[in-house]
């Protein structure tokens, strides 16, 4: 019998089966449900009228108001409302007020909500970004919430897998947002469609956690359904002092049945950028040179922890912000706040010329903080760049790591941060 | 289901289905008004109800906005022919109860402004305009009766009224 990918495991073992394999449909137990401000009133309007009076685990559905909060305008925070009254009403233990709340998928690990070996599902599409603990841990709709929420099961169906092995010495300035944008450049936005992404080699297992969650939670930009990383030593130290569940460490069996296997050796790739308007638009930094930006934006579910302010901070450090630019720095919790409060990044980012913004996901999908008018051009730290994602239907998006992002911030236009280190 | 095919190429996303500007309202009605306005601005003035939305790979990709399907629904589309959908959208359209049909054959046999009927009973697509017409895979066992259960919450209505 052929071995498991750490996908199969987790959804075999969610699924009160001995084992799965690919197509297999099944109803799995889910750890945690997630929602947010955009997600959950749909998920609890459907909750309600199917007459469900309780929620399956009150410790166990989490609602995150990030989208639009500090609430845009009064429709937001209508649909703000939902959410509180609904957490007051089930007294669930995991929500979060304005003031505490942080961007969702930088929030859960964070608060070792989600952990290793956890089955989770959240009416986001970049759930997938605690895979990078050893978690199956997907994006669904807001229905797909609402029948969690009251039953504690998701259906499914068992994905095949993609192995993505890499090689090679990374370069100082290119990290997991790099590889990941370089993965999805090479096998485009529909090139994992319904599978599972396993990111493994010897240039995963030297990645920090904040690089790890950036490569998973863009995951979906390729269509996958997860994306993973089998836990390791990063791993047990980041959820140590963390988890508020017992962690499950599981593995990939050596035998395990991969449907194709990447290989690529990285040695020698820079800094990638995705260009407008698909995320697999992906080219090296050095070759948009002329592209003059008049946004940087610095966060998000993809880039917003302290690793990705230290590296722009380091950047902007006694720099300025090109004249007619403007640069939005949006640290993704309130602990990263503090952290970027108490190492001086904050300071460094507002001598520079920077906006700096209470955690929220504004701008990335052109809610507010940060919308783009007509014929307005952005690069963002962010995961998406379709048509109109930041604002105006005729504003672009450019996709970077956080080094691109500063350094283009300092000249107004797209550049490789060696050039103004 | 029979109506008017309009013609969407590949990666249509949901944030040019539903703009996320329009997201801080889940009213149906009026995420209808805005469906498809990125990706065609006229599509609500030009479309009428019964019509059919016939889109090449990966249709719906992007985000997980339910928003994207229930306008869709509720803008009087009868069903989504495509070569392929994006899983999150996939799956809502099955929860929802929006009709969709992956079928690579009828999308190449579909030009714009075709009258289209879909019989999803059947298993059959047909281009009424030039008469020709497609077996489509039924969907897998589990998934019909979600389908059937008339969406997901139908579906679990039972489960959650035993708790």
């Amino acid at each position: 019998m052929a071995g498991h990918t750490i996908t199969e495991k987790i959804i075999a073992a969610h699924a009160g089966r001995d084992e799965v394999a690919p197509g297999d449909f099944v109803y799995a137990d889910v750890d945690i449900a997630l929602g947010n401000d955009i997600t959950a009133p749909i998920a609890i309007r459907e909750f309600e009228a199917a007459g469900a009076r309780q929620v399956f685990d009150r410790t166990r559905v989490v609602l995150v108001p990030d989208h639009f909060t500090p609430n845009k305008d009064i429709k937001s925070a209508e649909q703000s409302k939902i959410l509180r009254d609904f957490a007051r009403k089930h007294d669930l233990t995991h929500y979060w007020e304005v003031g505490e709340v942080g961007v969702e998928h930088a929030l859960l690990p964070e608060q070792g909500v989600v952990g290793p070996g956890d089955l989770v599902i959240g009416a986001d599409s970049h759930t997938c970004t605690y895979g990078a603990l050893g978690a199956v841990s997907t994006g669904v709709g807001s229905t797909d919430l609402a029948a969690a929420m009251a039953t504690g099961k998701v259906w499914l169906k068992v994905p095949s897998a993609l192995k993505f092995v890499f090689t090679g010495k990374l370069d100082p300035w290119a990290g997991g947002k790099d590889l990941v944008l370089h993965t999805i450049g090479q096998i485009g936005v529909d090139g994992a469609l319904y599978r599972s992404m396993e990111f493994c080699g010897p240039v995963i297992e030297a990645l920090g956690m904040d690089d790890r969650l950036s490569m998973c939670n863009m995951a979906i930009e390729a269509g996958g359904k997860n994306g993973i990383i089998v836990p390791d030593g990063v791993t047990r130290q980041y959820v140590t002092g963390r988890a508020e569940r017992e962690p499950v460490y599981y593995t990939s069996d050596a035998d395990a049945v991969y449907e194709k296997t990447y290989q690529w050796d990285v040695t020698g790739m820079g800094p990638m950028v995705a260009c407008p308007n698909l995320p697999e638009n992906v080219k090296p930094v050095g070759d948009l040179k002329n592209v003059v930006v008049d946004q940087s934006v610095i966060g998000s579910c993809t880039n917003g922890r302290i690793s990705d302010l230290r590296i722009a901070a380091k950047i902007l450090k006694g720099k300025r912000v090109a004249k007619g630019c403007r640069c939005l720095v949006i640290p993704a919790t309130q602990e990263i706040y503090l952290a970027a409060m108490r190492e001086g990044l904050l300071e460094t980012f507002v001598e520079a010329g920077c906006a700096v913004s209470t955690p929220t996901c504004g701008p990335c999908l052109g809610g507010h903080m940060g919308i783009l008018a007509a014929g307005e051009r952005a690069i963002a730290t962010t995961n998406r760049n379709f048509t109109g994602r930041m604002g105006h239907p005729e504003s672009e998006v450019y996709l970077s790591n956080p080094a691109v992002a500063a350094a283009s911030a300092i000249t107004g236009r797209i550049t490789h941060p060696k050039d103004v280190a | 289901m029979k109506g008017k095919a309009w013609k969407f190429g590949s990666d249509v996303n949901t944030d040019e289905i539903i703009p996320a500007r329009y997201l801080n309202s889940s009213d149906p009605a009026e995420l209808a008004r805005h469906c498809m306005e990125d990706a065609d601005p006229a599509f609500m003035s030009k479309m009428a109800k019964g019509d059919v939305i016939v889109a090449e790979d990966n249709f719906g990709c992007g985000s997980s906005r339910e928003h994207a399907p229930i306008a869709i629904k509720a803008a009087g589309v009868s069903c989504v022919i495509a070569n392929s959908f994006a899983r999150i959208f996939f799956r809502n359209a099955i929860n929802i109860g929006l009709p969709i049909v992956e079928s690579p054959e009828a999308v190449a046999g579909i030009q714009a402004g075709d009258t289209v009927e879909v019989d999803l009973g059947a298993g059959v697509v047909r281009n009424a305009t030039r008469g020709s017409q497609w077996r489509i895979a039924p969907f897998p066992k589990e998934m019909q009766k979600i389908i059937a259960a008339g969406g997901l919450m139908e579906f679990v209505k039972e489960q959650i009224a035993s708790r």
